[in-house]
């Protein structure tokens, strides 16, 4: 059985963290990091090695430098890795993504599995995955919260609906995204980032692909284009109360009197 | 794609030519040449258009006359439909009525016909329904199937689903199969008159909006959450119509087998709140949210939070606000210790009236707020709770003093 993971490096800041005691934002300074959605994807792969035997290879499509979450893979124990990078996918919207992705990953041989995160902190689309099985043409189940049962031609899986949580069966290969929790990521170890430290991490490129039609990707692969960059409009009927203490407290107890609220 | 013409013209130092360029992308060897370093920002045509102009687009233009009418997703659970839909066949009157294009529904499921009339009263002009047993569970292949079909059949110019668990697997499964466009989670929404959707959005984790469009291709999806757009209300008359559609060309195949489903309980979400009061990172450890509790037992309002509190593990994920968590729209909101960052922004900006408390005159939450509190939280929230409770138990300030 193989299982492919796909990952996506994103700017670190995104994600804060609070000192309990003082309250004060903790950023550990680093650029960027594993999409933190995408630990969940990761662990779930893990887990279905551990059960029942499984080859993992973790994918990311990005700028070279994104090989540090292949390596973050490989150091939490997985046994391959790829990234799909190419000048020429620079500027790739949802589409181009999941289309060179699939491309990658058709270039490794359809695995009986794909898995996705529920989304990243960057572009928080959630759509890179059912695009993604779009065009690997198989089926795919979003929003999974755990897995039942993994038999030899199919996983049953319970996935996040609106209102319901259904039991579905799903057969290889499909894809699924999971969600948070599905399974607590380890920590990459220690052992093992010794062990893999050689480990290449193999880049395919524009040249590897079995489609080369420079109009599929990247920019000019990206059906939707950002015309323009803004900041958000301020509310134009509002008041600032700098009154300060016990003239505040009045001020708003009054508005919330004059509003029905109390 | 569009790209950079250059013409070859007679120039005493073609070094000032090539310097023109950041990126170091025009070449000269006699001739000169975009290389691959070009981000096509087009300063080039800027600093000479007496060389360089820009030239858009040589892909196929498509003919955007011939992909008309605004489609609606409708999104149900057992023919129960969810109030998305209506938030979005609203917003697809208002631009229809600009461009002069029907507004459609899209209907997909098992028994579904009764229900179907009820869109009609919210001035849909045809319902395309679905209906067969094999759709009674939502299993990705046959719904996109369907939504493929009403696709090549009516020919929608652009195709809206509300950005639901459900709505957010089909569209980009559907948008993929047409190689289209698709802007997730849009806050804003308008119409263009020659048919192009202007699709805004909180973008780049900054706070930042970004205007995005989809100019060659149809149909246009979006998706949009809960709450974002108004329920419009029910038309006098109506004069729209179900259409039943021929299910022939359907092969209902699936891989999927959909063995149970639980329903949910109905909880009270804070979408459903009338009032909310939110925590953010002003509020320095876990213990002190107990007066924002107590704040919000005096309001009879919910509690929510922002993304850092939630991430600290201080509150369940389903009580966060913003674009990767809920939409709210109460009667009234009031932020406690929150800056207003656009991702926050985007999930409460429609409240009827919001009150921000802030320390920090700065703050990005002051621009959106109708009442901006400048002050210290951890004064005015135990005076005010102080100030409510005295009132209720000795009547009006004045006798109290
Ligand atoms: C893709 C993406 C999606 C995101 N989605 C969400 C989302 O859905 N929801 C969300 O909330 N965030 C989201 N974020 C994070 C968002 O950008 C902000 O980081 C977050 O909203 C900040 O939370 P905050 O206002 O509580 O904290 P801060 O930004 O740290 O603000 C704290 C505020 O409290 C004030 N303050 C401090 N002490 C006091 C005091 N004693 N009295 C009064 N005021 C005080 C400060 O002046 C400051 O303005 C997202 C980010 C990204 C990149
Ligand atoms: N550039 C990428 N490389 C690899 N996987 C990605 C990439 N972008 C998105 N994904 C996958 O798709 C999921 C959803 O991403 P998004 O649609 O951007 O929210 C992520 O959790 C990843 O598993």
């Amino acid at each position: 059985m193989r299982v492919v993971v796909c990952v996506k490096q994103v700017p670190g800041t995104t994600e804060v963290d609070i000192d309990e005691e003082t309250g004060v934002l903790k950023r550990d300074g680093v650029e960027s990091k594993m999409n933190p959605y995408d630990l969940y994807a990761l662990e779930t792969a893990l887990q279905i090695k551990e059960r029942r035997g499984a080859e993992l290879t973790a994918v990311s499509m990005g700028p070279p430098q994104a090989k540090a979450v292949i390596r973050e893979a490989y150091m939490m124990g997985f046994d391959h890795g790829a990234l799909f990078s190419d000048r020429k996918f620079a500027g790739s919207d949802v589409l181009a993504t999941s289309y060179t992705i699939s491309q990658g990953i058709r270039k490794l041989g359809l695995p009986d599995i794909v898995l996705c995160g529920k989304m990243t902190t960057d572009g928080d689309t959630a759509q890179v995955g059912p695009a993604l099985a779009e065009f690997l043409g198989i089926p795919h189940i979003a929003n999974v919260l755990s897995i039942i049962e993994i038999n030899d031609k199919s996983i049953v899986v319970e996935m996040d609906m609106p209102g319901s949580v259904e039991l579905a069966e799903v057969a290889f290969p499909c894809l699924l995204t999971v969600n948070k929790g599905i399974f607590q990521p380890r920590l990459p170890s220690y052992k093992l980032k010794m062990a893999t430290k050689e480990r290449e991490i193999p880049i395919y490129s524009l040249g590897d692909y079995e489609d080369q039609d420079e109009s599929n990707y990247g920019l000019n692969g990206s059906p939707t284009q950002v015309l323009k960059i803004f900041p958000p409009e301020a509310n134009a009927n509002h008041q600032i109360w700098e009154d300060g203490g016990d003239v505040l407290i009045d001020k708003l107890h009054d508005k919330l009197r004059e509003l029905k609220f109390i | 794609m569009a790209s950079i013409k250059v013409k070859q013209i007679k120039v005493d130092d073609p070094q000032s030519v090539s310097s023109v360029c950041p990126f170091n992308a025009i070449d000269y060897d006699g001739a000169f040449k975009i290389n691959a370093g070009c981000k096509m920002c087009r300063l080039c045509v800027k600093e000479r258009p007496d060389i360089f102009e820009y030239v858009e687009c040589q892909a196929p233009k498509i003919d955007k006359d011939s992909w008309r009418g605004i489609a609606v997703y409708v999104e149900h659970q057992e023919g129960e439909i969810h109030p998305v839909t209506l938030e979005l066949i609203g917003k697809a009157r208002s631009m229809a009525a600009k461009i002069n294009h029907p507004v459609y529904a899209v209907f997909v499921g098992y028994d579904i016909k009764e229900k179907a009339l009820e869109l009609l009263l919210y001035g849909v002009d045809e319902v395309f329904v679905y209906d067969h047993e094999r759709l009674k569970h939502f299993r990705i292949e046959p719904y996109t199937e369907a939504m493929e079909s009403f696709i090549n059949e009516n020919k929608p110019s652009i195709v809206l689903m509300g950005g639901t668990t459900i709505g957010r697997s089909l569209a980009p499964r559907t948008a993929a199969r047409f190689r289209t466009g698709l802007t997730a989670d849009c806050t804003i929404l308008d119409v263009q008159e020659n048919t192009d959707l202007d699709q805004i959005r909180p973008a780049f984790g900054g706070n930042i909006m970004a205007h995005i469009h989809t100019p060659n291709h149809r149909p246009q999806f979006a998706t949009v959450r809960y709450k974002i757009f108004d329920k419009p209300e029910k038309i006098a008359e109506n004069s729209g119509k179900v259409t039943l559609c021929k299910l022939d060309c359907l092969s209902f195949d699936s891989k999927i087998n959909v063995l149970s489903v639980r329903k949910k309980e109905k909880t009270k979400g804070i979408e459903d709140a009338e009032v909310v009061v939110v925590a953010g990172r002003g509020i320095k450890k876990e213990s002190d949210l107990e007066m924002v509790y107590k704040l919000a037992e005096l309001l009879e309002a919910d509690v929510a939070c922002t993304r850092p509190l939630i991430e600290a593990g201080w509150a369940d994920p389903r009580k966060q606000i913003g674009l990767s968590g809920r939409t709210v729209k109460p009667k009234l909101l009031i932020t406690c210790g929150v800056s207003g960052a656009i991702q926050f922004v985007a999930g409460m900006q429609n409240a009827e009236t919001i009150i921000a408390i802030n320390s920090d005159k700065s703050a990005p939450i002051l621009k959106v707020a109708h009442f901006g509190l400048i002050g210290d939280l951890y004064e005015i929230i135990p005076g005010l709770c102080q100030k409510i409770e005295a009132v209720r138990k000795y009547g009006e300030p004045a006798n109290v003093l």
